[in-house]
């Protein structure tokens, strides 16, 4: 099922949650909402779940207006970042739970209800639980149940709000694989909260990043990722360098490095922040190229295949973070306390916002 | 100072260590221990003792007679009869008013709670007052319900209102943080897989509050059978018609008659031992 969602507002109290969201969301789609706390990604889902009110705007579920339908009318499955099962059911009677509150008329038989419940749950690989109280379980075990729960109503959107959020880290990344299989397997068009940009990118066909209530980009997790919009996604998704300098003649300079800028940019004389992420790093022992800046190896991190190098510039007293390949690291042969030359390969341009004319 | 010196060496020694460290709380608990059991014997197993001694100080006989002459038994059925009509309202309340508590967001909100724990802060007699007030012969409503040939005080009604009054907090006040610990989720998952409120309330809340709301409903009913003070003011006193139990002992023992005061008595105490164990297994059940 596709959703659109026609700018939206919601306030709570003085607070703007929600501020002229607006988004289309195809079937079948997996899509990551990440944002900081407080960004309103929780709100969003929630209004889309109708367990929420909205102040303006609309939602359509395949083209039909649905703002004021009931929650309980939506045929949404939602997934609670604490799971929210029922304590005092099994946790066959917590799945099964959907099935048996239908209306005598479209309620499925007890078997049939019994057949589909044991599916779902060797679907979530908890078949032999199927008695166990939810405090019996582990949270990553829950968390499945939760899955299995709203899967259960075979809902048309499933909704999830940070939902392997509190689980430790190797669970976490199991059950996001898991839940991408399973995506692939159902199709159904789900929407996940998460303030981890890893899972985000990981997980989802596309990322719609939220902060402070708008949404600042919409795309697939490589758009996201190498082409962001704003310092903001810069900042949010990944480590990002500051090249906090200032633009002349149609250069960024920043201590003793210039470098060059995009076209647009070029007229402006003002303040600019250049972002270079730290893999655009470009580390040499000889000053061979323009633009390349003296700087101090103070500290090497080389567990995987990838090296982290922590750099004090020589120019002005400020500290970069560098990644580079496990076999360059070999060629450079770098030692920490050495002097080498950096230069940022590829580097972005924002003009903040205090400073634009 | 020498003799400071010499303990202050021997205390060095690990054993008298040992002995020190366990001999000051041995005593402390010996003497809290003491106190506290003191304290229950003289201010409630003494009492408790009396009143059963005195009720059957004339014989079996006796006892039997004063609880089940006529002016007796009108004063049990009473209060049965007030404890099944005001209990079961003040639950409905306690749980309308802990759930649009904790589970909604209003205005006056805060407000709420707080009358809610008035009762607690009014004295009854006041409590009883303020009807006699309201509805009396010169009440506000006193012409009003003349007219209508309707008749609270000094009747069934007002004995109702005054101890729906005083036992307001009772199941509001119990529920109100179990059900904020507990949040909304459960009621949000159970919405969200498309069940009504109803089915929420009843699959949903109810099981996650039951032990709450049954040890609140408790404490509710022994206080509606034992409420003195808001009752014998709006109640008027009237033998065989509006004496609830604790008027009834009242006026009995003002007749001197301190052996049927005690047997109406004893049959209280009943009530309120089978409370609190009824009470304890509920404490038990809700740690399982």
């Amino acid at each position: 099922m596709s959703i659109t969602i026609q700018n939206i507002k919601k306030k709570f109290g003085n607070f703007q949650a929600l501020d002229d969201i607006s988004l289309n969301i195809e079937t079948g789609e997996l899509i990551a909402l990440l944002g900081p706390s407080g960004s309103g990604k929780t709100s969003l889902l929630r209004i889309i779940a109708g367990l929420e009110n909205l102040d303006e705007g609309a939602i359509l579920f395949d083209g039909e207006n649905i703002t004021e339908i009931n929650a309980k009318e939506r045929n949404i499955g939602f997934v609670f970042q604490h799971y929210a099962l029922f304590k005092h059911m099994t946790v066959f009677e917590n799945v099964a739970y959907g099935l048996k509150v239908r209306p005598r008329k479209t309620r499925p038989s007890k078997k049939e209800i019994a057949d589909k419940v044991h599916t779902l749950l060797s679907l979530v690989k908890l078949e032999h639980f199927a008695d166990r109280y939810p405090s019996q379980l582990s949270g990553g075990q829950r968390q499945r149940v939760a899955l299995a729960r709203a899967l259960a109503v075979e809902p048309k959107v499933l909704l999830l709000d940070e939902p392997f959020g509190a689980l430790d880290a190797k669970v976490r990344k199991d059950l996001r694989r898991w839940l991408r299989k399973m995506h692939n397997e159902f199709h159904v068009t789900s929407i996940f909260v998460t303030h981890d940009q890893e899972e985000a990118l990981d997980v989802a066909d596309r990322i719609v990043v939220m902060n402070k209530g708008k949404i600042e980009q919409v795309g697939t997790p490589e758009d996201v990722y190498d082409h962001p919009n704003s310092p903001f996604v810069y900042d949010f998704l990944g480590n990002v360098n500051l090249f906090k300098g200032r633009l002349k003649n149609g250069q960024l300079v920043h201590g003793s490095y210039t470098g060059p800028i995009d076209e647009t940019l070029a007229k402006h004389d003002t303040e600019a922040i250049g972002y270079v992420r730290p893999h655009d790093i470009q580390i040499e022992r000889t000053a061979n190229l323009e633009g390349m800046v003296p700087a101090k190896i103070i500290f090497i991190h080389a567990i995987g295949p990838i090296v982290q190098i922590e750099l004090h510039r020589q120019d002005i007293d400020e500290y970069l973070e560098a990644e580079i390949s496990k076999e360059l690291f070999h060629s450079l042969k770098l030692q920490r306390g050495e002097q080498v030359y950096i230069r940022p390969k590829q580097l972005k341009v924002f003009i903040p916002d205090d400073f634009s004319i | 100072m020498e003799k400071l010196t010499i303990e202050q060496t021997v205390v060095t020694s690990k054993q008298k260590i040992g002995n020190t460290t366990l001999k000051e709380p041995w005593l402390i608990r010996l003497i809290l221990t003491t106190i506290s059991l003191l304290f229950l014997l003289i201010f409630l197993v003494l009492p408790l003792v009396t009143i059963f001694i005195t009720a059957f100080k004339k014989g079996l006989d006796v006892y039997i007679a004063s609880i089940t002459e006529p002016d007796a038994l009108s004063a049990i059925k009473l209060t049965l009869l007030v404890a099944v009509i005001a209990v079961p309202i003040n639950t409905l309340f306690g749980i309308a008013a802990a759930w649009a508590i904790t589970k909604f967001n209003f205005r006056g909100k805060n407000l709420l709670t707080t009358l809610i724990d008035l009762p607690f802060a009014v004295s009854p007699v006041i409590a009883g007052l303020v009807f006699i007030l309201l509805f009396g012969a010169e009440g506000l409503f006193g012409d009003l319900l003349s007219n209508y040939n309707v008749q609270i005080i000094f009747s069934l009604p007002g004995i109702i209102l005054a101890s729906l009054f005083v036992t307001v907090p009772f199941v509001a006040r119990e529920l109100i943080p179990l059900m904020q610990t507990q949040g909304t989720q459960e009621e949000e998952a159970s919405i969200s897989l498309g069940a009504g409120a109803l089915t929420t309330f009843l699959k949903v809340t109810l099981p996650n509050i039951k032990w709450g709301l049954l040890y609140g409903v408790i404490l509710c009913n022994a206080r509606v059978m034992g409420e003195f003070g808001a009752v014998s003011v709006v109640s008027g006193h009237i033998r065989g018609l509006t004496n609830t139990m604790p008027l009834h002992i009242e006026v009995l023992y003002n007749e001197y008659q301190f052996s049927a005061a005690f047997a109406v008595a004893s049959l209280m105490s009943l009530l309120a031992l089978f409370t609190i164990i009824i009470k304890n297994i509920i404490e038990w059940r809700t740690k399982q």
